[in-house]
């Protein structure tokens, strides 16, 4: 039921959600969460991010939290999309679809899975600035607590 | 008798940077049966794994692709990576 994907191309949103909704008459409504490279970090101007991750982990990661999202939310189709590799701000980093029949479980279910790729899928950010100096991403307490809000696991 | 299977190691971000690879295949050494006795016999590997290891920055691990604990125990054809808490999203 989910289309799980990692890949190193743009995400095309128009294209994920015509995917997403093919054939389809039941569906009464699409959430969605679009992140894009944001241009500051800590007051700084960044010129790229690189995205790395764990190949293999990410996707069965990404396939258990699309699970979990099934198993809390009625749900008719989940989209969780990452880009990898180097990108530009304002491109699109990770799209997060979530297909229902009303409204509050697309909502909802959308926040769930975001919260959780945050804190549970195996990525990790680095920037690069316009002096030349390149940093890790430190992971945030507050995405923790974010997550942490949908229960255990 | 046969070689026990090695164990696959696989770094990422600042860890894979501060050892200076990737990925490694290693005999488990006799006696390390959790991921914290691999821990402490990698950082006596070099002054890459002391870097990445011998600091007080958190350090997350994941066991055959799931998240592990420190006392989660190893074993020979284990797959085992270490990296800092996930950024992603």
């Amino acid at each position: 039921m989910a289309t799980i994907r990692v890949q190193t191309e743009a995400i095309d949103v128009g294209a994920e959600i015509a995917a997403l909704t093919a054939g389809r008459t039941d569906i009464g409504g699409i959430g969605s969460f679009i992140g894009t490279v944001r241009e500051t970090a800590k007051g700084r101007r960044i010129t790229a991010m690189t995205l790395e991750h764990y190949p293999g982990m990410t996707e069965r990661a990404l396939s258990a939290i699309a699970a979990d999202a099934a198993g809390r939310w009625k749900l008719l189709g989940c989209t969780l999309i990452h880009r990898v590799g180097p990108m530009a701000p304002g491109e699109t980093i990770v799209l997060v679809l979530a297909a229902s029949a009303h409204r509050h479980d697309a909502l909802e279910a959308t926040a769930f899975l975001i919260d959780w790729l945050k804190t549970r899928a195996p990525f990790w950010k680095k920037e690069s600035f316009a002096d030349g100096r390149a940093e890790w991403v430190d992971a945030r307490e507050t995405d923790d607590l974010a997550a942490a809000r949908w229960g255990p696991q | 008798m046969a070689e026990p299977a090695p164990i696959r190691l696989l770094y990422f971000a600042w860890l894979r940077e501060r050892i200076g690879l990737g990925e490694e295949e290693v005999a488990l050494p006799p006696g390390t049966a959790t991921v914290a006795a691999l821990v402490a016999w990698l950082r006596a590997r070099g002054p890459g794994y002391e870097a990445a290891f011998g600091t007080t920055a958190p350090v997350r691990c994941a066991v055959n692709q799931e998240f592990a604990a420190l006392d989660a125990p190893v074993r020979p054809g284990d797959e085992v990576a270490f990296f800092p808490p996930v950024t992603g999203g």
